[in-house]
């Protein structure tokens, strides 16, 4: 009975990320097979089990979300689950997991009219931001300091933003300094953790906000072991603010960019990745023997 | 080939012509399809799609679903 896992890695583009973790399966001497989710056809009606695990790197949310739907009722053990990219997948959605694991996130209303939002926004206090329930890299997020810009922001929304720009995800300004923190977690273990500082009052990395150390304390990793563990998470990365009163878990990841944070940190986060998904492989490889086994 | 100061075999650099520019891109030895590549004179990003011979084009424009 082999216990080599077939290794999948379920990908479009390759970013430098994809390309160091090939680098670290190659460095183990460990196969794996390159899904393109671009030249996929998923047949479900009639299906095989060709993985036993299957680290997920789409670039496309949408396509990472149904693929991983796929492959796990398949009974293929996925680096995230279907579940995992759902929640971080929906700020609403992640935002409800850390607060039903009580988790400390920052004031977040979810309104779905203009009136509402508006009344949710005053409640609040201003200044607030205005994010996309589904979305990404920073993108279409507004800071609203004022009601002239409340009603301006959520009427170009209505009338230009296509139907999910309907679900206003309102989150209280968190006053940090431009500064968060991202941190890594892998397997339930945060392996490392960077500040992202910008003049901008978004950070993240992939809109020029500068990569530092950020040490890792006991605090800051049981708080990222926990939202990982809320969301269900594999391998994920974790944003946070530091505030007066502790941390606060602003968002997860599931498709983690770490480019950035190798040298910054000086871990091998690529390595660590891949270790995890080939143990996992071979730990699912020896149940299903055991279980065979005992049958 | 061309040999260094040394004595030593040059590598062979590989490179292919951006279809964007017609800039000579130089590609590192690992290179991967489905790489990004940057043109070296417009910046525009660039698909290795094949590696024999080694294509290049202009890469997919960035999605609303795209991120992490």
């Amino acid at each position: 009975m082999t216990t080599t896992p077939r290794i999948g890695v379920l990908c479009s583009l390759i970013r430098p990320e994809e390309k160091l973790l090939f680098e670290a399966f190659r460095a183990r001497g460990v196969e794996f097979e390159r899904i393109d989710d671009r030249s996929l056809v998923l047949d479900l009606k009639n299906r095989e089990r060709k993985f036993d695990i299957i680290l997920e790197r789409c670039i496309n949310h949408s396509r990472a979300l149904h693929t991983l739907k796929y492959y796990n009722d398949l009974g293929t053990y996925t680096v995230n689950s279907f579940e995992t990219a759902q929640i971080c997948g929906d700020k609403l959605l992640t935002s409800l997991a850390l607060a039903k694991a009580g988790i400390p996130i920052p004031d977040n209303y979810v309104a779905y009219t203009e009136e509402s939002a508006i009344e949710a926004i005053e409640r609040m206090g201003y200044p607030v931001v205005l994010k996309p329930a589904v979305g990404s890299w920073g993108r279409l997020l507004a800071k609203i300091n004022d009601r002239d810009a409340a009603e301006a922001i959520l009427e170009h929304k209505k009338i230009l933003g296509s139907y999910h720009h309907s679900v206003y995800y309102i989150q209280k300004f968190m006053e940090t300094g431009g500064r968060d923190i991202r941190a890594f977690v892998v397997g339930g273990e945060c392996i490392a953790a960077i500040y992202r500082d910008s003049e901008h009052w978004i950070t993240n990395t992939a809109r020029g906000g500068k990569a530092s150390k950020c040490e890792l304390n006991a605090d800051l990793k049981n708080i990222c072991s926990r939202a990982s563990s809320a969301v269900l998470g594999d391998v994920v990365a974790i944003d946070l603010f530091e505030t007066d009163a502790g941390y606060l878990v602003n968002e997860v990841n599931y498709t983690m960019e770490f480019r950035n944070s190798i040298t910054t940190t000086g871990v091998n986060i690529p390595q660590l990745v891949v270790d995890y998904v080939v143990q996992k492989g071979e730990q699912l490889i020896r149940e299903r023997t055991e279980s065979r086994k005992a049958a | 080939m061309a040999n260094d100061p040394n004595g030593n075999a040059a590598a062979k650099k590989l490179t292919a012509v951006s279809p964007i520019t017609g800039a000579i891109v130089e590609l590192p030895a690992n290179v991967e399809v489905g790489e990004l590549i940057d043109d070296p004179e417009s910046g525009d990003e660039l698909e290795v799609v094949s590696l024999d011979p080694i294509t290049l084009q202009p890469a997919p424009q960035e999605e609303e679903d795209w991120g992490e």
